[in-house]
Formats: C-alpha cells, structure tokens, sequence
C-alpha cells in the first residue's frame, strides 16, 4: 500500500505544479492579484507531495520492500543502511526523483526569498519553474516511475552496484545535483525579465546569490565526483575529461561565466542581453548534462539501466525549454535597453574577457563531447575523443584567463590609468616569478616550461588574490576602506583557483607512477620511499569478501605508514573491485592498488606518489567559500528588507 | 584614444584571440581523434597502421596468457567473425575476464596484432560496451545467411 502512497503523491505534486506553471503566469499577464497569489502555496504544496513521495523511497529501501522494482534491482537486506539511502538515488528512476525533489526545494526557497521582489516579477519566476518542474515530473511518472510493483516479490535483492558503495557517493548526487538544478533559478529570473521585458540593475542583484549559490553546491559537487574517482574507480587519477564529467562541468563553465557578468549587468547596467543568455545557457546545459547521463548513449559508469525512450523524452524537454526560452529572448532582448560604455582597462573589460574565455572553453568542452556522439547518430563511424584534445583546449583560454584574473580584480569600474594597475601588481608578479621558478628546481629537481608556466601562473592569482586582504591584515591604519564581504568572497574564490591550479601542475608534473610485479617478502624503492610487501590475506566484510594486502612503507629507518590495499568481491554482483590504499597528505598522497594474481604468489601493483594532488580539492573547497561569503554579503539583504518595507508601506497606505 | 577606437581595439583583440583558439583548437581534435574498429575491418584491412585507435570485441575462451615474471599478458579479441590477438603490459582493469567485451586503445604491430596501451574497464558484469555490442550483431547478420 505505501509504495502507492508515494506514486499518489507524485501525481499530486504534478497537478499543483501545473497549476503553478500556468495561473500565475495568466495572473501577472492580466495583472490580476488573485491568480498571481497562487504560485506561492502552489510552491509549497508541490514541495510537500514530492517530499512524501521521497520519503516513501526512503521508506522502502530501508524496509527492504523488494516488492517494489526499484528497490529489488538497486538494494539488498545485507547493505549496510547508509548506503540503502544512498541507493535511493543509486540508478535512474530515483535519482530523478531527487532532481525533483531539489527543483522543488529551490523553488520553495525562491517563495521565501522573493517576498521583497515586485508581485509579478516573483509570480513570473515560480511560473516558469513550475513549468520546469511539469517536464520533470511528467518524465518521471511516464517513463521512469520509481514505485513500479514486482510480481511477485523477490525475495531478495539485486544489490547496489558496488562502484556506488561508498561514502563519497552518498553525498556526490545530492550535492552536484543542488549545483545542477538550482541554475534553474537564474534561468527561471532570465525567462522572468523577457517576459516582464524590463531588466533593471535589481535584477541582477536578485538574481546573483541565487547563482552563486548554485554554482557552490555545483563547485563542491564536481569536486567531489573528482575526489570519488580518484580513491574509487581505482588507478588514481583525478580527471578523465568522461563524456559525463563534461555534463556537469560545462554548467559549471557557463555558470562561473554568468556571476561574472552578472557582476556588470548589476554594477553598471550593462551586458543585459549577454546576461540573460548565459543564465538560458547554463541551465539548458544542465538539462543537456541529465540527458547525456540518463538517455544512456554515454559509454560510462553512469549509464547502468537507461533506455532509448527516456532519452527521448529528455531531448524534447531539452528542446522545449531551451528552444522556448532562446524563442522568446529572440522575440525581447532587443527591448531591452543598454546605456553607457566603458574604458578598455576598466573592470568591464577585464570581465569581458573572462567571458569569452569561459564561452571559448565551454564550447571547445562541447564540440569535444557532442561531435562523436552525432557521427554515431548519422552513422558515421564510432570515434572517440581522447583527453589530450581536452587538455589543449581548456588551458588554451584558461591560461591568459588565469593571467588576467590576477588583474582584473584589482581594476575599478568604468575607467583606470594603466599606471597605478602595473605599480600595484608588480610585488605579486615579482613574488610569483621567483618563488614560482625556483622551488620546483628546489623541490623536484627540475622542470618543463610548461610546468613553470603553471606553477608562476597559480601563485601569480594566490599573490594578487591576497593582496588587498593582506593589506587589511597587516596595515591597519593605512587603507581607508574595510572590505566588504562580497570583496572577500571573491579575493577568496580566485585564491581557491590558485591553489587549484597550483595542485593540478605540481601533480600532473610530478607524478611518480610504476605497475610493478611483487611478492610477499618483496622490498623495493618508488620515489623516496621503501615499500615491503608484508603478507597477503583474505578477509570477510560486511557484504563482500576481500584479498587485502599489507604493505610497509619507510622512509630511510622511518616506518611511514602500513597501507592495506584490496581486491573486493561483493557477494550479491559477483564483480571485483579495487580499493585503493591511500597515505593522505598535504605535501603529497602515495596510493597503492592492487591488480591481479600472477600466480607463484605474485601481484600486479600500481604505486603512485602524487605531489599536492590534495590542492586540487582544497582549491575547489576554497572557490566554494568564497561563494559562499559573498552570498552572506548585506547588501544582499539590507536592500530586500528596504523593499519590503516599501511595500507593505504602499500596500498600508492603499489599504 | 575615442571610445571608437577603444571599441575597435576590444573587438580586435576578440575576434584574433577566437580564430586562434577556434585553429589550434581543430588541430588537437584532429590530432586526438579515436576510431573504433571491430576485429572483422581490422583483419579486412580497415584499420589504420600509423595510428592510434581503439579495439573492441569479446576476450576468446582460454585465450589469456600471461608471460612469466612479467607484467606482459597476450588475449585474443574476437567479434566470432575474425580474432586479433592483443599484447598489453600493465595492471588490468577490474572486470578484464574471458567472455567478457573489452575495449582496447592502442597500435597495430606489422604482424597484424594489436600492441594496447590501455584497457578500458567496464563497470557492471553485464555491461556490454555498446560499441562491441553492435560490432558482435554486425558479425553474426554477416554469418546467418
């Protein structure tokens, strides 16, 4: 009976969420209050039902209710509970319930967020997320329905894929998908000001914490996909430039180049239709992401149990909210006014620039990405496109990109002598330049021009990034102004891409990797390390068993660590699994993973040692941050409050 | 400098800096571009020689080898129409078994085998790559007269 509690609620969900997608958008067409009221507890209630319908899930998974299809091919009675949750969101069907379930939950915040904003405006934007969430739910209910019974009950379930077995992935989904869905807040304030066809300043500044918003949670969530697949799928690297990790990072690109823009649209009025572009763009590669992920065309880790139909289904809804939403900024942004220009070493330019370097990316990401799959469609031949063409054509514009961030955050708005700039900047270029080429001879011994050029580059943006702070730290008296938290946000997210890159070019560069051949009772050197293969045991887990080998590691007559790597096998999906062992440090990771038996007692081994790969992710931590404070900025806040006290003032006074 | 002049400048800057990016983007497609070809072209003669590109198709039964003392391991790939035996040096990925699809990137040797640089890891035991799973239904029309 439960299950069908949950399907009951979902199809409720979908009657208020087509209430929501239509009445109040009629309600501010004709200016009516009434209609327009509706959208908020339209909101609310469809965030009830889908919420019930998770919680319902929930319920089964955790009750092993292997009546339910879902449940039977994605959990077993043996899974330990966290990850029975975890597998709520482990395949298909449920993991588009929690993409729901998040629009539904933005769009709830969206309620509580835009009681200061004008009545239409707000109806306007809950309107077009209704609509959002209309596709999404027909989707579900149509194709993918997650309380599909099974007659009879299995007794027993098919488990959860043991890939998916693990902490990072319990927390991966929700986060990246946070990140994913909540760009359909700016698109949904984008779709708002074509239809109102007026874009103040205002709405940037409404807009904008929204998008920094979704662009941390998409930030930390890529992060963590990467971190996943490091310790996880085995062999220790970081970026694989998969066809799926593009889905998420091309939202990510479009988003990183939308709050920049943003920034202008808000400050100066400007770049309004570029704006109103990249906020369609960016959701519309999210959904883009979804399709490639769930239609199952991708050959990945992420396309267990997809089927054509669905990926239709999605490619529609990609066409009608894209193709809609691109129709109507068509038919509008030239009514949309632009006053004033701008000097070319101003802030606008800088951020100009940025633009079109995170556009140029985003695109050569794209081309990357979609070009097999079309040849495929037109039949045209299988190929693949291998990870040197990425690495080109990312760094390409993110080099001068990086060069130029270091800049850019210390131009002002509309004009600035270049004297000043080049004065200002020349202590953090002079730090970079030294440090960044000596140390790696110090450290590594040597150096590829490449790599100096990347270690120069990430401590040129740590240096300019901590300059202002620095001088608000250290010399209290002489600079007049206090900075204000969005500042700090943004000195702190640009420092976090520093040390990103910093970790990117030290551990791609300095990367110490065998595949070797051992025994027990082997002693051999990798780097400056001495590895002695201790022994080699089985073990029994919880729901798998386990051949784990022993290893010591000295450094000199120095026991450094004992790593346990492990060959898994999961007893339900009868495939084995590697589990890396790793020694965490800041100045460098060293992961041991074992291959396969080669008989006489011999295993295959891989050995890394990987400088500062930690950067990677505590960059991207940093980038997260620093969203995070210039979200808590006050003018966010104080403004909104003002608004609203206008308004019920207004609203008092025609009472 | 006019504000025109400014403009043009900016505009100059942008258009140099897309071209650039835009040929130096093409360039490292072209240069990374991966073909795949089943066992049946490649033994047809299809496959390039001077390039790198990938093998997909089924491990043959008792075809696994490994050379003694060494990380070096000889298989056959087959799509049951033709097989082409491949050398690999290294860790293998999770799920490499007999009877089992397997995708493979790498060179052709002048004897007609395929020397792989990697071996790329499915990740479920009943995934098919769906590249080998089309060249297996190709083979066996080919068969069925």
């Amino acid at each position: 009976m439960i299950p069908e509690i949950g399907q009951f609620a979902l199809i409720l969900a979908l009657g208020l969420a087509l209430i929501q997608a239509t009445i109040p958008l009629l309600g501010a067409l004709w200016s009516r209050e009434d209609l327009t009221a509706i959208a908020r507890p339209a909101a609310t209630g469809q965030f009830v039902f889908v919420m019930a319908a998770f919680i319902v899930l929930c319920h089964a998974f955790l009750n092993d209710d292997f009546s339910v299809l879902y449940v039977a091919t994605n959990s077993n009675s043996a899974l330990p509970t966290p990850y029975k949750i975890a597998a709520v969101w482990g395949a298909h069907e449920g993991s588009l319930l929690l993409w729901i379930l998040i629009l539904s939950a933005w769009t709830l915040a969206v309620t509580v967020g835009s009681r200061g904003l004008p009545h239409e405006f707000a109806a306007r934007v809950l309107g077009v997320l209704g609509i959002v969430s209309v596709g999404m739910l027909l989707f579900t209910l149509l194709t993918s329905n997650p309380f599909e019974r099974f007659f009879p009950a299995a007794l027993e379930g098919n488990d959860l894929n043991p890939l998916l077995q693990d902490p990072g992935l319990v927390m991966h989904p929700p986060i990246l998908y946070a990140g994913y869905v909540g760009l359909a807040v700016p698109f949904a304030f984008a779709v708002a000001a074509l239809l109102t066809g007026k874009l103040s300043q205002d709405w940037a500044r409404w807009t904008r914490p929204w998008t920094t918003a979704s662009w941390m949670f998409l930030t930390v969530g890529i992060a963590l996909g990467s971190w996943w697949a490091y310790y996880e799928l085995g062999w220790g690297g970081w970026w694989f430039w998969d066809p799926v990790e593009n889905a998420s990072f091309m939202p990510w690109l479009a988003g990183t180049a939308l709050i920049h823009s943003l920034a202008v649209t808000e400050r100066r009025g400007i770049f309004k239709s570029w704006t109103l572009l990249l906020a369609i763009a960016a959701f519309s590669l999210s959904l883009l992401g979804t399709f490639l992920v769930r239609s199952g065309i991708l050959v990945s880790v992420h396309a267990f149990a997809s089927d054509p139909e669905r990926g239709l289904f999605i490619l529609l809804l990609l066409g009608a909210i894209t193709g809609g939403s691109l129709t109507l900024y068509a038919f509008r942004a030239r009514y949309l006014t632009v006053e004033g220009g701008f000097r070319l070493v101003s802030r606008e330019s800088f951020l100009l620039m940025n633009n079109i370097l995170l556009v140029v990316a985003t695109a050569a990401v794209l081309f990357g990405t979609l070009y097999p799959l079309f040849l495929d469609a037109l039949g045209m031949g299988k190929i693949s496109v291998g990870p040197p063409y990425f690495n080109a054509v990312f760094l390409i514009p993110m080099l001068p990109l990086a060069v130029l961030v270091g800049m850019g955050m210390h131009t002002t708005w509309l004009r600035m002598s270049g004297e000043p700039l080049s004065k200002r900047l020349l202590f953090p270029a002079g730090i970079a330049l030294t440090i960044g080429i000596i140390f790696p001879f110090i450290l590594f011994g040597q150096a590829s021009a490449l790599t100096l050029v990347g270690v120069v580059t990430a401590l040129w943006v740590i240096a300019s990034s901590l300059l202002e702070p620095a001088k608000r730290l250290f010399q209290k008296n002489r600079s007049p102004m206090p900075l204000t938290r969005g500042q700090w946000g943004m000195y702190l997210a640009h420092m976090g891409v520093g040390v990103f890159i910093l970790g990117a070019t030290v551990t791609s560069s300095y990367t110490i990797e065998t595949d070797s051949r051992a025994v027990p009772g082997d002693r051999w050197q990798v780097g400056e390390y001495e590895l002695y293969f201790r022994d080699i045991r089985r073990i029994e887990g919880v729901n798998y068993e386990a051949t784990e080998g022993e290893f010591e590691v000295w450094e000199g007559d120095q026991l450094v660590t004992i790593l346990r790597p492990q060959k898994r096998v999961y007893r339900v999906q009868t495939s084995p699994m590697t589990e890396a062992a790793i020694d965490v440090g800041w100045g460098r990771d060293l992961f041991i993973a074992l291959g396969d038996p080669l008989g006489d007692g011999a295993w295959s081994l891989r050995v890394q040692i990987k400088p500062l790969i930690r950067f990677i992710w505590l960059g991207a931590l940093i980038m997260a941050f620093g969203g995070l404070l210039a979200i808590m900025d006050p003018r966010y806040r104080v403004k909104r409050t003002q608004e609203k006290d206008a308004i019920s003032k207004q609203s008092l006074e025609t009472a | 400098m006019t504000a025109r002049q400014n403009r043009m400048i900016l505009i100059g800057l942008v258009v140099t800096g897309v071209t650039v990016s835009a040929f130096l983007a093409l360039r490292a497609f072209e240069e990374n571009l991966l073909f795949f070809f089943s066992p049946a072209q490649v033994a047809a003669g299809e496959a390039p020689t001077d390039r790198t590109f990938r093998l997909g198709g089924m491990v043959l039964e008792d075809s696994i080898n490994r050379e003694i003392g060494s990380l070096t391991l000889n298989f056959i790939v087959t799509d049951y129409t033709a097989s082409i035996p491949v050398s690999y040096t290294g860790v293998l990925p999770d799920l490499f078994a007999e009877n089992q699809g397997v995708v493979a990137r790498g060179t052709l040797d002048n004897q007609g085998g395929f020397i792989a640089e990697e071996i790329l890891a499915k990740h479920d035991e009943n995934y098919m790559p769906p590249e080998v799973a089309e060249a297996l239904a190709l083979s066996e029309e080919s068969q069925t007269p």
